[in-house]
C-alpha cells in the first residue's frame, strides 16, 4: 500500500516534468500556427478601425458595400506584402476591423486604407465632366519614365481602350485631367490618338514606393465608400519584445514569492499546491494553444492575476483541512471531508467572478474581451485543476503513512 | 446541490477554540467603526467624483498618443513649443527612460496631421526610432462606446451576481453583497478621483475584475455563515454566529489577497507601461475588496437582518393588539 502510493507519486512528478519539458517547444513557437498567437502589442503591428461613412451622394451604407469594401481593402494589404492580415467586418456599425502584423511601415498602410481611390480622366472640354474611370483599368504598375520620374503606367481593358482612343483622338491638342478621389493627378496634353489602351499617370510622385502604393490602389480597384481611421493602435516590433520581457519578468517574480509563501506557509500542502500551480500553468497555456486564443499584454497580465487566484482554492481546502485535524480527524478523513466542504464554497465563489468574466467577453472588445478570455480560461482551469490534480495528490501523500505529523499539514 | 445541509464531516463546534488567533479583536461589535473608515474615503472620492470626475484618457475622450523613442535626448519644453507651433497647443508632453522617450498627447489626429507632427518633430528634435513606436488614436465615436459598455457591463454584472446569490444564499446576503462590491468600486473610482491618475480601457476591466474577485471573498465568508446559521439552535445570538464565521475564514481572506496582492504588485513594479493603469486599479480595488469582505459585507448582513426581525416582532405585536 505504502509502496504503491510511494510508487504513484514518484511516478507523477516524472510524468508532469516531462509533460512541463516537452510543452516548452510548441507554446512558445513563434509561429502563430504552431504555437500560442501573440497579441500586434506583443509581436508589433498596427490594430484599425475604419469606418465607412457615405460618399457625397449620401446614399445609404449596404451590406453588399461593405463586402466589396472588405475585398477591396484585403487586395491592398495582400498587395502590401503584410502576411495573414485579419479583416473583420461589423455590419452593425459599419465598420472594418484589421489587425496588421509586422507591418514595416505604417504610414503608408494608413495613407493606402484612407484613400477611396476613384481614378477618373476628365472631359478636355469640361473637367467636371468624367469620361472614364478605375473600372476600366485592367491594370497599373509602377514606373520611371524616360525623364526619370516616377509614374504609374495603365492599360485599359478592351471597352476602357475603345474610349479611350475615342476620346484622344477627337481632343488632340488639348490637356485632360486624371483626378484620383478629388485631387488633380496631372494633366497631360494629348499629342496624338491612342489606341493600344496605354497610359501614363504622372502624379509628381516623389519616390518609386509612393508610385507603387497609387498602383496598388488603383488595381484593387476604388471602395465603394469612403473609409475613416477611427481607432488606430500600432505597436513597433522592439516595442512589443520590451513589453513581453517585462510581463515575464513580473510573472517570474510574481509566481517566484507564490511558491515561497505556499511553501512557508502551509508546508506539505504547500508543496502539492505549489505542484499544482505547475499543472495548472500547464493547462492555462494548452488551452490557449488549443483555440488558438491570441494573447495580448492585457491577457498575459489576466494569466498572471489568475495564477494569484488559483492558489485561492487550495488556501480555501488547507486553512479547511486544519480545521478538521484540529477537530481531531484523521488526516485521510479529514481531506474528504475538507474537499466536499471546500468544494461548494468554491463553486459559489468562482461562478460570481466568472458573472463578470463573462459579462466582459460579450459586452468588450479588443484588449478587455482578451483579458475576459484569459481570465475565464483561468477560473475553470483552476477549478478542475484542484478538483482532480490537487486532491489526487493529496490523497497519495495521505496514503503514504496512515500516521503523520498533523504539523506537516500546518496544523 | 440545493441549498446545502449541515454536512456531518465539518468539525464540532465544542472543540473549536474560542480564539483563533493571539490577536483577535471584536469586528461584528465594532462594525460601525469599521462602516465608519470606510466612509472616510468613500465621501471624499463621491466629492472628488462629482466636483471634477475621473481623468479620462484617449480611450474615453478621443484623442491620439505617441509613445516615441528618440536617438538622443530631449527636452519636454521643446517638444510642447514644437507641437505649439504646428497648431497642435494643448498637447500635453512626458518624458522618461532617460529623456530619450517622450508620450505626446493630443487631440485625435487624422492621417494628414499625424504625418505633419511625426515630419516636424523628426526635424526639429531628432529621428525617431519607428520600431520601438508606439501610437494609439481612438475616435471620439469609439471613446464614447467604451464609456456606455463599461456602465452596461458594470449594471449586467450586478444584476447576475444578485440573482445567483439569491438563488444560493438569500435575498439579503446578495443585497449586503452588492453594497460591499458598491464600496469597492467607489473606493477605486474615488482614489483615481482624487489623485487624477488617467484612467484607459484597461480601467474598465480592472473594475469589473475587482467586482467579480470581492464577490469572490465575500461568497467565501457568506458561504460559512450559511454552514453556521443552520446549526444555530433557538436563543442562540446571529450576531456571535457571524463573528464566528469571519474569524474561521480569516486566514483565508488575509492569505488569498496576500497572493494576488504579490502578483499585482509585480505586474506594477515590473510590467510594461499599458498594464500599469490596470495593476494599480485592481491593487486598490482588490485591497478594498478584502476589506469590506472582513469588516463590511457581513456586518451590513447583520443590520439588515436585525432590521428585519425587528419588522417581524413590529407585524407580531400588531397582530396581537388586533
Amino acid at each position: 500500500m505504502r509502496r504503491g502510493n510511494l510508487f504513484k507519486l514518484l511516478a507523477l512528478i516524472v510524468v508532469v516534468a516531462v509533460l512541463t519539458v516537452l510543452s516548452i517547444s510548441p507554446l512558445t513557437n513563434p509561429d502563430p500556427k504552431k504555437g500560442i498567437p501573440l497579441g500586434l502589442d506583443i509581436r508589433g503591428g498596427v490594430n484599425l478601425v475604419l469606418q465607412a461613412e457615405p460618399g457625397p451622394d449620401q446614399a445609404k451604407i449596404t451590406k453588399d458595400d461593405m463586402d466589396r469594401a472588405k475585398v477591396i481593402v484585403e487586395k491592398r494589404v495582400n498587395a502590401m506584402g503584410i502576411a495573414e492580415p485579419i479583416i473583420q467586418v461589423d455590419y452593425d456599425k459599419k465598420r472594418l476591423l484589421l489587425d496588421l502584423a509586422g507591418l514595416k511601415d505604417i504610414d503608408e498602410a494608413r495613407r493606402l486604407l484612407s484613400t477611396t481611390a476613384k481614378l477618373t480622366f476628365r472631359d478636355p472640354n469640361d473637367e467636371t465632366k468624367v469620361v472614364l474611370t478605375g473600372s476600366d483599368l485592367k491594370d497599373a504598375r509602377a514606373a520611371q519614365d524616360s525623364r526619370g520620374r516616377y509614374v504609374v503606367d495603365i492599360t485599359f481593358n478592351s471597352e476602357g481602350a475603345k474610349k479611350f482612343a475615342d476620346i484622344t483622338t477627337k481632343n488632340v491638342g488639348k490637356s485632360m485631367a486624371i483626378y484620383l478621389d478629388n485631387t488633380k493627378q496631372t494633366d497631360p496634353v494629348i499629342q496624338e490618338a491612342i489606341t493600344n489602351g496605354a497610359a501614363q499617370i504622372s502624379g509628381g510622385y516623389k519616390t518609386l514606393a509612393e508610385a507603387a502604393v497609387v498602383a496598388n490602389m488603383l488595381r484593387s480597384g476604388a471602395l465603394p465608400v469612403s473609409l475613416k481611421i477611427v481607432q488606430e493602435r500600432s505597436v513597433g516590433a522592439l516595442f512589443g519584445a520590451e513589453s513581453l520581457w517585462k510581463s515575464l519578468n513580473a510573472a517570474k517574480w510574481g509566481i517566484l514569492f507564490i511558491f515561497i509563501f505556499m511553501l512557508v506557509y502551509y508546508r506539505v500542502p504547500g508543496l502539492v499546491a505549489n505542484f499544482s500551480l505547475v499543472v495548472y500553468a500547464l493547462i492555462v497555456l494548452w488551452t490557449l494553444w488549443v483555440f488558438k486564443a491570441v494573447l495580448t499584454l492585457p491577457g498575459l497580465a489576466g494569466f498572471i492575476l489568475s495564477v494569484g487566484m488559483a492558489v485561492d482554492f487550495n488556501i480555501i481546502i488547507y486553512e479547511r483541512l486544519k480545521e478538521e485535524l484540529r477537530a481531531g480527524k484523521r488526516i485521510r478523513a479529514a481531506i474528504d471531508a475538507a474537499f466536499n466542504r471546500a468544494f461548494i464554497t468554491v463553486i459559489d465563489a468562482h461562478v460570481t467572478t466568472s458573472i463578470a468574466a463573462v459579462t466582459l467577453i460579450f459586452l468588450g472588445t479588443g484588449a478587455i474581451k482578451g483579458f475576459a478570455v484569459t481570465l475565464l480560461i483561468g477560473i475553470i482551469s483552476s477549478l478542475f485543476t484542484a478538483i482532480t490534480f490537487t486532491r489526487y495528490v493529496l490523497r497519495i501523500l495521505a496514503g503514504l503513512r496512515s500516521e503523520q505529523n498533523p504539523k506537516l499539514y500546518g496544523a | 446541490m440545493a441549498k446545502n445541509k449541515p454536512e456531518s464531516n465539518t468539525p464540532q463546534e465544542k472543540n473549536m477554540p474560542e480564539k483563533r488567533f493571539s490577536w483577535q479583536f471584536p469586528i461584528v461589535k465594532l462594525r460601525y467603526w469599521w462602516f465608519a473608515l470606510s466612509l472616510l474615503i468613500i465621501i471624499p472620492g463621491i466629492l472628488s467624483l462629482v466636483l471634477h470626475g475621473l481623468n479620462l484618457g484617449i480611450d474615453f475622450t478621443g484623442g491620439s498618443t505617441f509613445d516615441l523613442a528618440f536617438n538622443k535626448k530631449v527636452g519636454q519644453a521643446e517638444i510642447s513649443s514644437t507641437l505649439d507651433a504646428i497648431g497642435l497647443t494643448g498637447s500635453r508632453v512626458q518624458i522618461y527612460e532617460n529623456g530619450t522617450k517622450a508620450i505626446i498627447r493630443t487631440k485625435d489626429l487624422d492621417v494628414g496631421e499625424r504625418d505633419k507632427l511625426i515630419q516636424t518633430l523628426e526635424q526639429k528634435i531628432g529621428t525617431i526610432d519607428r520600431q520601438s513606436i508606439k501610437e494609439d488614436k481612438v475616435g471620439p465615436a469609439i471613446g464614447k462606446e467604451l464609456t456606455e459598455m463599461a456602465i452596461y457591463a458594470l449594471l449586467i454584472a450586478f444584476a447576475g451576481m444578485v440573482i445567483y446569490l439569491t438563488i444560493r444564499f438569500e435575498f439579503l446576503y446578495g443585497i449586503s453583497a452588492i453594497i460591499a462590491i458598491l464600496h469597492d468600486v467607489l473606493v477605486t473610482l474615488g482614489i483615481f478621483s482624487i489623485f487624477r491618475w488617467e484612467i484607459d480601457s484597461s480601467f474598465v476591466a480592472a473594475i469589473l475584475t475587482v467586482v467579480g474577485y470581492s464577490i469572490n471573498d465575500t461568497v467565501v465568508i457568506f458561504d460559512r455563515i450559511r454552514e453556521n446559521q443552520e446549526k444555530l439552535r433557538r436563543g442562540d445570538s446571529y450576531e456571535e454566529m457571524v463573528e464566528k464565521s469571519v474569524w474561521q475564514t480569516m486566514a483565508r481572506s488575509i492569505n488569498t489577497v496576500l497572493t494576488v496582492l504579490i502578483t499585482l504588485f509585480a505586474i506594477f513594479l515590473l510590467g510594461g507601461s499599458s498594464t500599469k493603469v490596470f495593476a494599480l486599479a485592481m491593487l486598490i480595488g482588490v485591497f478594498s475588496g478584502a476589506y469590506s469582505s472582513v469588516f463590511n459585507a457581513s456586518q451590513i448582513l447583520v443590520e439588515l437582518k436585525n432590521w428585519q426581525e425587528r419588522r417581524l416582532k413590529r407585524v407580531k405585536l400588531g397582530s396581537y393588539r388586533a
